[in-house]
């Protein structure tokens, strides 16, 4: 029995947010090759190992320097007020429970480490969604703030010079706002990756809405590439 | 339709997507809604525009030197050979009471400034520079410029080089006509006999080798804004 999972508002936000990610990363990287360092002129910089390597032209979009910055100033307005909406969505109707920290989640993100790496034997108990699952959840908009606010700073190092100062100056908010965008995709695709080798029926979720709860992971023992199917369980092995 | 065929569906449909998108261009039809974003942007940027808000790089920062690169659109770095063209002169004129013609002595008579200032390359670099030069602002009193003087054109005579500015930021204290960097007299490199120079606005907006500036009731476009770059390009 399929029961509703993810309110409309969640998945319309969700997927316009997963193209507007995938433009704005894309587009910012096309900038980036137009000098693809951090060195302010005339200085070295401490901490890139791949000053002058160009990002390859797959992984960009934009086609050119002038295209991709009208792309990226564009598409960050679709960016920010979808997730806006999102965030004043999930506060006003509830979904933020599902979402927030509580006392307890290290404990279960411990577990389901150990879990995941075969130390224990049987999926620990869950929410709507695993600690893990939920942290990185959390973690999502918190990174996508960053970006946002470092994009800030390097877009107008005069205007707000204040804030570009406080990341200390142009050079440095154009690392942090690089490294917050390696983070955003080192976290989504690993949420791609866990979703398609976990619990591929949550897919359904995000786009119909409806969810199988008989399917839900913590039912199946469910690990990456593990258990997709579940199996009946004999009586032998139900408690751990 | 089967859980299979669904997630096949939605796997492919993302994957082709992504596929199509990959080192892509875009759309075109998305042009004017790029253009409509640009225009929007523009009107927020010069809302937090303020004369009060300054460039200051720090003094931990090294200066550029010989690193700062050079840039023009000739074939070769533009040179004013007074053998051809005769003296260097910089016009003053358009909306404006009293036209000037500037020698560079005349340019140098003006109220000196010299300021250490970030220079923003749209490509992503910075460079740290002094600049010697007088104010914009000191030279559009001096001309007289008019109340409905909203923008002004810089031209060069670098194959035609021009950019044109909001008035606003052309006033803005740190708006130099420069002719001294670090020190020196400017070399041919950086835009000798004279040039613009503004952190308040990307480098490409900072028309080298001036030789006129028009104050204008309209903007009118520029060298790279034309080929799609911001026209704005506000720091
Ligand atoms: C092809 C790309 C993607 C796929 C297939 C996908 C799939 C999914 C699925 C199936 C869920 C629901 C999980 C569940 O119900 O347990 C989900 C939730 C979520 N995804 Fe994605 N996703 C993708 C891209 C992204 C990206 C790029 C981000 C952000 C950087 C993102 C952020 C989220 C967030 C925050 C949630 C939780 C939503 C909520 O419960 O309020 N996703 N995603």
């Amino acid at each position: 029995m399929a029961v509703d999972r993810h309110h409309w508002f969640v998945r319309l936000t969700h997927w316009v947010n997963a193209v507007a990610l995938v433009i704005m990363i894309g587009s910012g990287l096309q900038i980036f090759n137009a000098y693809p360092m951090f060195a302010r002129r005339g200085e070295t910089f401490c901490c890139y190992p791949f000053a002058g390597k160009p990002i390859p032209h797959w992984a960009t979009f934009g086609g050119w320097l002038a295209g991709a910055r009208n792309w990226h100033f564009a598409m960050m307005w679709l960016f920010v007020l979808n997730g806006a909406a999102y965030m004043i969505f999930i506060y006003l109707h509830g979904e933020w429970r599902d979402l927030v920290p509580r006392r307890g989640d290290i404990r279960d993100a411990r577990e389901m480490i150990k879990y995941y790496l075969f130390v224990r034997r049987r999926h620990p108990h869950q929410g709507k969604h695993n600690a893990l699952q939920k942290g990185a959840y959390f973690a999502l908009p918190i990174l996508a703030a960053l970006a946002v606010i470092t994009g800030l700073a390097v877009w107008k190092p005069v205007s707000l010079a204040p804030l570009t100062n406080l990341m200390g100056g142009y050079v440095y908010a154009r690392y942090w706002h690089f490294l917050v965008m390696l983070a955003l995709v080192v976290l989504s695709v690993v949420h791609i990756f866990m979703i398609f080798t976990v619990d591929p029926y949550s897919i359904r979720s995000i786009v119909t809405g409806k969810y199988n709860p008989e399917r839900a992971p913590e039912l199946r023992d469910g690990r990456p590439f593990y258990h997709l199917v579940r199996r009946e369980r004999s009586d032998a092995d139900a408690e751990t | 339709m089967q859980r299979r065929d669904f997630l096949t569906a939605t796997g492919g449909i993302t994957t082709a997507w992504l596929l199509a998108a990959c080192g892509s261009r875009g759309p075109k039809g998305a042009d004017k809604l790029l253009k409509y974003a640009m225009r929007k942007n523009e009107t927020l940027e010069r809302g937090l525009f303020r004369h009060t808000s300054m460039d200051s790089p720090s003094s931990r920062w090294r200066n550029a030197g010989t690193a700062l690169p050079k840039y023009y659109i000739s074939d070769t770095v533009p040179v004013w050979d007074p053998a051809v063209r005769g003296t260097w002169t910089l016009e003053v004129s358009g909306l404006v009471k009293n036209p000037l013609t500037l020698t560079m002595d005349m340019l140098q008579k003006l109220p000196r400034i010299t300021q250490r200032v970030n220079h923003f390359c749209v490509e992503g670099w910075t460079a740290v520079e002094t600049w010697t030069g007088c104010r914009m602002s000191d030279l559009a009193r001096a001309a007289g410029a008019t109340p409905d003087a909203h923008y002004v054109d810089f031209q060069s005579f670098d194959n035609d080089y021009h950019e044109s500015w909001d008035i606003e930021s052309a006033m803005h204290p740190q708006t130099l006509i420069c002719y001294g960097l670090d020190g020196r007299m400017l070399e041919a490199g950086h835009g000798a006999p004279a040039r613009l120079f503004s952190p308040v606005k990307l480098g490409y907006k900072n028309t080298k080798y001036l030789t006129k500036i028009v104050f204008m009731p309209k903007r009118n476009g520029g060298y790279w804004s034309d080929q799609g770059y911001e026209w704005y390009a506000g720091t």
